[in-house]
């Protein structure tokens, strides 16, 4: 007994240092060899390209010229900063990225809200219905929209011809803001279901007593939503944000099948591949793949420090 | 207690398989054939057909596979530079788009051919094929087939126009007889390689050339954009714009979408290649068109700029070539001989609709008869001019593509525009 308490102390003073239990450090030991062996592979698979990224961009190399590469440091850099193709790739990325995500937020939320609240015995239906354009591949979902707005081939100029500018003769795909209009509603069609997704586990972890307590205290729906609903789950928001900020910044599919570009439809990715991979100009677009990676992370940088994002939220 | 055996049994099996792998790279060099592979465009089948026909004639030497590339000549580039640069030693035999040897023959990536060879294949190659198949003024492919552009047109349009087709026509001649009859001019918008085959065709046909000067280095590359011949191109597909003779369509309409354009109501002339041809009949037998449709064409070769000058029609096709890094060059080069012989062109004509870049394979009474063209196609692969030779034709012709679309901004600003921007992204002061 008295030993017991003599160690007390010393035990306590150890907890302060590292406040784990012996159960935790076992949980975590346990953590590392179940993910260990994934992590690594995981480094190894992304460390090694984004290193060799790192290292190509410094150099002027072109794969067809390989006896004319040369170190240049920093140069690739300068010449895509100072680029117009390469502005206007940036500020049309965006433009997409903030369209998109704000478009998808406002309807994904109203699907959850739908999701959320339909009867019992038609939730998996609606459910279903909802999420199938997430299951559909991008670039098929990109040539369906493609060959539908098509001038060729397409309907919508058709069903639609009552509207103004809409006819037989309307080119969506032959000027930017028509090209980025049908590029970013099939982005929408295509990502919105995997918004509403988050936000209905958002929607799930709202307490049910908070809404029926403003309910008896006489609040009325949009004061419900926006004093409990819309604050208690303000970290799925964020999340779901976050995710399609980062995903569709990196857009590429839908602009590479249906415009691939052209008539200033170009985005980071597609330049970075363009550059890379069709122009074989590798120190350049290596260099483009590394702004592109930094924008990245960025925005997840600011999601997190500025928007105070818990992406371990849902750890106990 | 069952993992153990079960285990065991797995490392047998990975055993056995690695085993099979090695004793499969093994089994060409104990006595049988030479496994050649070639690297082939998607067509109809013909080249396939030709890989075995030519793989039974070798008696056994050697045994053709063929790997399909992508569809664009574009990405077929990407993937040969790709292994080529790699070091693949499997490039034994590749079909190249002509306008991309230059870029894979600067390095050294292509194996040079063996004199004898190029003798006995190209005594009867015509002008335009030829040219395509050189680089400072060696082969370094070997011309396979060809394929050149030229005018279609609607008999019945021509006539109300009052245009003598018989005679040689000029792009002016037939944009005002499309005005005039209110029809849609058969041409490619598309911000797309067949831009720069139709700048390239207007400028060559006008005098000038695009590329000048020492075209193997980046900085040594002259361009004739800005010239009489360039403002003369940039004047026909301006106009074209301007007074949307193309057809709504025209940003982004390409040679298929012109094909199907020019056998509605409102086509009237067309320059275009040969394929659509065989697809508009295909429409008929399908019933999609009526059969006074087909009855309708006409074609003649491509319009000239001035019309005292010959036109110089564009000139595509496939070559093939032997990677550097090939081991079986020697069976490579048989191989190929056997593929291009004149009598294998004219039945791969026949099959494929790919016209021959032989003069002989046109002397064929089956070629004759499928190709009702076949003596203008001739005629127009003799003079035919191959597009910008130079180990950058990427770079030219990408820069051409976006600084001549849409064609209603194309003006005489133009040439001078693209020539700059050109120039820098060669000196690497800009992006494309």
């Amino acid at each position: 007994m008295s030993t017991t308490v003599e160690q007390r102390p010393a035990h306590k003073g150890k907890e302060a240092k590292a406040p784990v239990s012996d159960r935790t450090r076992g949980e975590r030991r346990l953590g590392w060899m179940l993910a260990g062996p994934a992590f690594v592979v995981m480094l190894l698979v992304t460390m090694y390209p984004i290193v060799q990224a790192l290292w190509d961009s410094l150099y002027s190399y072109r794969l067809t010229a390989p006896d004319d590469r040369s170190f240049v440091f920093l140069q690739n850099y300068m010449t895509v900063l100072g680029d117009p193709v390469f502005l206007s790739a940036l500020l049309v990325t965006l433009f997409i990225t903030v369209v998109t995500v704000a478009v998808e937020l406002v309807i994904g939320f109203a699907l959850a809200l739908v999701m959320n609240s339909v009867l019992k015995t038609f939730r998996g239906v609606v459910r279903t219905a909802i999420l199938v354009p997430y299951g559909i591949i991008t670039v098929v979902s990109a040539f369906a929209w493609f060959y539908a707005f098509d001038i060729n081939t397409g309907y919508v100029n058709t069903w639609f011809e009552w509207l103004p500018i809409i006819g037989p003769d309307f080119n969506w795909f032959g000027q930017q803001w028509s090209a980025l209009f049908v590029i970013m509603a099939s982005e929408i069609w295509k990502t919105t279901p995997f918004i509403s997704l988050l936000l209905l586990a958002g929607l799930a972890q709202v307490p049910g007593e908070l809404n029926e307590a403003a309910k008896v205290d006489g609040a009325g729906w949009w004061q419900r939503m926006y004093k409990v609903t819309l604050p208690s789950m303000k970290a799925a928001i964020m999340v779901a944000v976050v995710f399609r900020a980062l995903d569709a910044f990196r857009i590429f599919d839908n602009v590479f099948i249906m415009t691939n570009g052209q008539y200033g439809t170009e985005t980071l990715s597609l330049l970075a591949y363009r550059t890379s991979i069709t122009r074989l100009e590798i120190g350049l677009g290596s260099a483009v793949s590394v702004i592109l990676f930094l924008c990245v992370l960025l925005i997840a940088f600011v999601a997190i420090k500025v928007f105070k994002v818990d992406l371990a939220g849902g750890k106990g | 207690m069952t993992a153990k055996p079960h285990r065991r049994a797995l490392r047998s099996v990975a055993v056995a398989a690695i085993g099979a792998f090695v004793l499969a790279g093994c089994a060409s060099d104990d006595g049988g054939p030479v496994e050649l592979t070639w690297y082939i465009n998607p067509d109809n089948g013909g080249q396939t057909a030709l890989a075995e026909q030519c793989s039974d004639a070798s008696n056994g030497a050697y045994n053709i596979s063929t790997s399909l590339l992508p569809r664009d000549a574009a990405s077929q580039r990407e993937q040969l530079a790709r292994r080529l640069a790699a070091g693949d030693k499997t490039m034994d035999i590749m079909s190249l788009d002509p306008p991309f040897v230059p870029e894979l023959a600067e390095p050294g990536f292509l194996a040079t051919p063996p004199a004898d060879v190029i003798e006995r294949t190209t005594k009867d190659t015509l002008e335009g094929p030829a040219l395509a198949a050189q680089w400072e003024g060696e082969y370094v492919t070997v011309p396979f087939f060809a394929n050149t552009q030229v005018l279609f047109y609607r008999k019945s349009v021509a006539e109300a126009a009052g245009l003598d087709m018989s005679q040689p026509v000029t792009w002016q001649q037939i944009m005002d007889a499309a005005e005039t009859q209110d029809k849609y001019l058969g041409v490619h918008g598309i911000q797309g390689e067949s831009m720069t085959v139709w700048v390239n065709g207007l400028i060559e046909s006008a005098g000038g050339s695009i590329v000048q000067g020492d075209a193997a280095s980046a900085e040594g590359i002259q361009l004739g954009l800005d010239s009489e011949a360039g403002d003369k191109a940039a004047a026909i597909i301006g106009n074209i714009g301007d007074k949307g003779l193309g057809g709504p369509g025209i940003s982004s309409q390409d040679e298929s979408a012109a094909g199907v354009q020019f056998r509605g109501d409102k086509g009237s002339f067309m320059v275009n290649w040969p394929f659509v041809y065989p697809a508009a009949v295909a429409a008929a037998e399908e019933g999609s068109i009526d059969q006074s449709v087909i009855d309708d064409i006409a074609w003649t070769t491509w319009p000239r700029v001035d019309a005292d000058t010959e036109t110089a029609p564009p000139v595509g096709g496939i070559n093939l070539g032997v990677g550097s890094d090939s081991q079986h060059q020697e069976e490579a080069w048989d191989a190929i001989e056997c593929i291009v012989s004149p009598e294998n062109q004219s039945s791969y004509m026949v099959s494929d609709g790919n016209p021959a870049s032989s003069s002989v394979a046109y002397d064929d009474p089956e070629v004759q008869e499928a190709f009702p063209m076949s003596e203008t196609i001739r005629e127009s692969l003799d003079i035919a001019v191959p597009r910008p030779q130079t180990p950058y034709y990427n770079e030219v012709s990408t820069g051409i593509q976006q600084t001549w679309t849409p064609i209603y901004d194309v003006n005489e600003n133009t040439p001078k525009e693209s020539a700059e921007f050109i120039t820098s992204v060669l000196n690497g002061e800009a992006m494309l």
